[in-house]
């Protein structure tokens, strides 16, 4: 078995290290310079990068990119003064970072020549951009990197290499038959199926192909021991982290088009994956362990900065939604993530929530002539929402297994179309059917009107603002509520129920007790953010409330906000939530293939990391069997091992 | 049967004071199959009772029903004199903890993790304790992880209380159930074959683990193929046969009873030579 493969350091490339270190360097250097040029001539391509001297767009991110690879390449160098930087010595982090400025920077050529029509709209930056980057690559395959010795060459079934011809000539016969034949659109969708299929699978092989030339691994290399700080100096060392983070975070918010947001991410991914492997990551986690308070305050710092970065509410008005999102998220992840209960109706919860908040919001649609202070209207939201979980959970809870999906599914839809139904034709007139309850008013809290705009510390903060703030709070009750229960004896408990619950009822759980807890704990959680998001929106509406639809919330999108952060994590769901919501948003542009795409890379995702992005540490364990070693003796491993 | 050399440490124990479960006329029916018919059992103060039989008996269907897992079709368990609710949770709250036949810990738990669930019956604090963080949740829960290190202490997992329960290997898997049943302060411990796929050593181990729970006060019944084991160290040992309980007694009574070794060994065939099966169950 070659499974358990020796690892070594070399180079893919041989060439002298000196030699590739240099080439490495030398096109992380024009890489970067090539932003202070002109990448093309034409300002029709968005962002404008027509200048000489002034970065804009994509080119800061390539000079991000350049830097931060020169930055690594120094540090496994030894140079002293960065060293810092990567304190694992690994040059896989190189070769990442390099990859980055590569993906960015050919993205970005290929982007502006395809929309242009053509290489010759390119400048001599943008040439440079690609040229140094690619020059990089290069160079950081000359490096000594960690690599496996051996890994198998994996042929995918060669009955899928059909495709390949047979893809190109559904596309031709497709456009040979006349389009007003009714079966046209058929055949142009099985033919487009067939195309994507093939690319697929050329996809994938050409990844096992990189993969048994690369062999690139991983090897264990303890982590030098950190320099010794003093205490406020570590707790300046995370709030910078956090302030770099927010800055990050804005920044992608604040894309302004679709090229510029896709180059954004592929350059976090490989921001992340870089430093991960640099070391410099674990170090970070490190700190943040020995300062958990000091963490979780410039966490929430970091969070309500955001807005006095923002000039208008064009963007706090995303950011409101991501928070009412990732809350939402996060309260699901009790219910799943803890509990083990699949809910595919959650939405249906912030559903009830806002439509409790509007009724008794004084709006003048509203058949409740009340307007309750915001305080009570909370609680109405919360509660009313927790009676709905234990009415549904109570019922359908005693049994186990995927009853409670069909259940909850059906809830989801149900609510839904009450709420539609209950318009005064089809039912008692309450929440106006599809129109919803509009003008809904703003809040007045203590006397400050969230609806005006308000300046603190010189900067305006405008309507979306105050309600972002305002969602902060719930944020951050429902981060600790979360964090709390959690981690107690309750917390324990579901997570016993969701391992194994007749070991848990033999433990003297009450399962049904515990399981309908939790179910009315997540309930009146999203209601808590449901009331909050009736007054973001102005309006609730029933088709707000769906299962699943192209834009988040809804409630497949919560799940995927969850599985995709990481179940049983605060940081997993909220990260989940943040990208599910940014990317279907900033990607309207692909407008027909947006599902498709999004689809693609939720498949891409969860195959290559399916513990999620941030993984609970039991999670980690369990889908990566083999990094088990590190903490234990191997005796224990051969057992294990046996005994699977 | 293989059972030569057991020490005579056994049966000089003095008769039960007073009944600590009892089990009357306990018959457990699935449809047309009758699993369990009409076993009566007590296990007194402080004892240590066998239960054995061939495989399919219906041993562990008879757990089940002690534990609430099934309601007997008729008959009846008691415990301290009160009867049991029919109710998994509410058994082990009464005082009646079990580990069972094939493992099942929380394996994605860490092994301190696991005896805290087990502590759970015995501790009250709710959600808002848990949220509001008061002196009463900190002191419940630092005397729960004391009591939990304790018992990892008594079973000797104290240094990995920080692995995750499936990384432990099997034998301390069966060690760390036991823990975990503990945990929940049982008057009656039930084991199920908790000696099931361990070496000479191992085993010899779980005895003496079993002799220190007792010596805790705890009152064990336990299911097992090993004889050795068995007769090492239980007061008593009941039969179960097809569902059937066909003798209880001291060792020497289930060696020499007939039906015994017609169960476990097949009736001679008349007019043949005596086989040499001597096979070790």
């Amino acid at each position: 078995m070659t499974t358990t493969s020796t690892t070594e350091t070399t180079p893919v490339v041989p060439l002298p290290a000196r030699a590739a270190a240099l080439l490495t360097g030398l096109g992380a250097v024009a890489t970067a310079a090539s932003a202070l040029m002109s990448w093309t001539w034409t300002d029709e391509f968005p962002g404008d990068l027509t200048y000489y001297g002034s970065p804009a767009g994509l080119q800061w991110l390539a000079l991000t990119a350049g830097l931060l690879t020169l930055a690594v390449l120094l540090a496994t160098q030894g140079v002293p003064g960065l060293r810092w930087i990567a304190p694992a010595r690994s040059n896989n982090a190189v070769l990442l970072a390099a990859a980055g400025a590569f993906a960015v920077s050919w993205f970005s050529v290929i982007a502006i020549s395809v929309d242009l029509g053509g290489l010759a709209n390119l400048e001599p930056g943008g040439w440079v951009a690609a040229l140094g980057s690619l020059l990089a690559l290069a160079g950081t395959l000359g490096l000594p990197l960690d690599r496996r010795t051996h890994v198998p060459l994996r042929i995918l079934d060669r009955r899928l290499f059909l495709l390949v011809p047979a893809a190109p000539i559904a596309w031709f016969a497709t456009h040979a038959i006349p389009e007003d034949k009714p079966v046209a659109p058929v055949l142009t969708a099985l033919a487009g199926a067939l195309v994507i299929a093939t690319g697929a699978v050329l996809l994938l092989q050409l990844g096992h192909l990189a993969n048994s030339g690369l062999r690139l691994g991983t090897v264990e290399r303890p982590l030098p021991a950190a320099r010794e700080l003093p205490s406020w100096v570590e707790v300046l060392l995370i709030v910078a982290a956090f302030a770099v983070g927010l800055f990050a975070i804005t920044f992608g918010i604040d894309t302004e088009y679709g090229e510029l947001f896709i180059a954004y991410l592929l350059l976090a991914a490989a921001v992340i994956s870089a430093l991960g492997k640099a070391g410099l990551l674990a170090r970070l986690r490190a700190l943040t362990v020995k300062h958990r308070p000091v963490t979780t305050g410039a966490a929430f710092a970091a969070a309500a900065g955001f807005p006095f970065t923002q000039t208008s509410d064009q963007y706090t008005s995303v950011a409101a939604n991501i928070l009412i999102f990732a809350t939402v998220a996060l309260g699901l992840n009790i219910v799943v993530g803890l509990a083990g209960l699949l809910d595919l109706g959650y939405v249906a919860f912030l559903g009830v929530g806002a439509y409790a908040a509007a009724l008794v919001s004084g709006s003048p649609a509203s058949p409740i002539h009340v307007q309750f202070p915001f305080w009570a209207a909370m609680l109405t939201g919360a509660v009313v929402s927790m009676i709905f979980g234990v009415l549904i959970g109570a019922p359908t809870l005693r049994l186990r297994g995927d009853y409670l999906a069909i259940v909850t599914l059906g809830f989801g839809e149900i609510f839904r179309i009450t709420m539609l139904n209950l318009n005064g034709t089809t039912g008692p007139k309450i929440t106006n059917g599809s129109n919803g309850i509009p003008r809904i008013p703003d809040l007045q809290i203590l006397g400050f009107d969230l609806g005006k705009p308000h300046t603190v510390l010189g900067v305006e903060l405008g309507r979306f603002s105050n309600y972002y703030l305002l969602m902060l709070l719930v944020t951050a009750l429902v981060v600790l509520v979360f964090a709390r229960v959690g981690n107690s004896r309750i917390g324990r408990a579901w997570v016993a129920i969701r391992e194994d619950e007749t070991a848990a009822e033999a433990m003297g759980i009450n399962g049904f007790r515990l399981k309908l807890l939790a179910f009315a704990l997540g309930a009146c959680l999203a209601g808590l953010a449901g009331t909050v998001q009736a007054h973001v929106s102005y309006t609730v509406t029933p088709d707000q409330y769906t299962f699943a639809e192209a834009l988040p919330p809804n409630s497949a999108f919560l799940l995927a906000a969850v599985i995709l952060g990481g179940m049983g994590t605060i940081s997993g769901p909220l990260a989940g939530a943040t990208l599910l919501f940014l990317v279907p948003k900033k990607l309207e542009f692909l407008s027909n293939y947006q599902l498709l795409a999004f689809g693609i890379a939720l498949i891409v995702l969860m195959r290559v990391r399916p513990e999620g992005l941030i993984p609970n540490r039991r999670r980690q364990l369990e889908f990566h069997e083999a990094a088990i070693p590190t903490q234990l003796t191997g005796d224990t491993v051969a057992l294990t091992k046996a005994g699977a | 049967m293989t059972t030569t050399d057991a020490p005579a440490s056994v049966s000089d124990r003095p008769a039960p004071a007073k009944p600590l479960l009892e089990v009357s006329g306990v018959t457990m029916r699935f449809g047309g199959l009758t699993a369990v018919n009409d076993v009566s059992l007590t296990v007194g103060e402080g004892e240590i009772i066998g239960l054995i039989g061939p495989n399919g008996a219906g041993k562990t269907t008879f757990f089940n029903c002690l534990t609430g897992l099934y309601v007997p079709t008729e008959g009846r368990v008691s415990y301290r004199g009160t009867v049991l609710p029919p109710k998994p949770h509410l058994v082990t709250q009464a005082g009646i903890a079990r580990t069972f036949q094939n493992i099942r810990l929380f394996a994605n738990m860490t092994v301190l993790e696991n005896v805290l669930v087990g502590r759970h019956s015995r501790t009250k604090e709710g959600i808002f304790s848990a949220i509001l963080r008061g002196p009463g949740y900190h002191r419940a829960e630092a005397e729960s992880r004391a009591r939990a290190m304790d018992l990892l202490q008594f079973t000797g997992l104290a240094d990995k209380a920080e692995h995750l329960a499936r990384n432990l290997p099997y034998g301390e898997q069966r060690k760390l159930e036991i823990a975990r049943a503990l945990a929940s302060e049982p008057g009656l411990l039930l084991l199920d074959e908790p000696t099931a796929g361990m070496n000479p050593q191992e085993t010899r181990a779980a005895e003496e683990l079993v002799f220190a729970i007792r010596d805790k006060g705890v009152s064990i019944l336990v299911i097992e193929h090993d004889m050795r084991f068995i007769f090492n160290l239980c007061d008593r040992t009941a039969v179960l046969v097809q569902g059937q309980k066909i003798v209880e007694g001291d060792r020497e009574t289930v060696q020499s009873d007939e039906r015994v070794i017609t169960a476990y060994l097949g009736a001679p065939l008349e007019g043949t030579a005596p086989a040499a099966t001597e096979t070790d169950q």
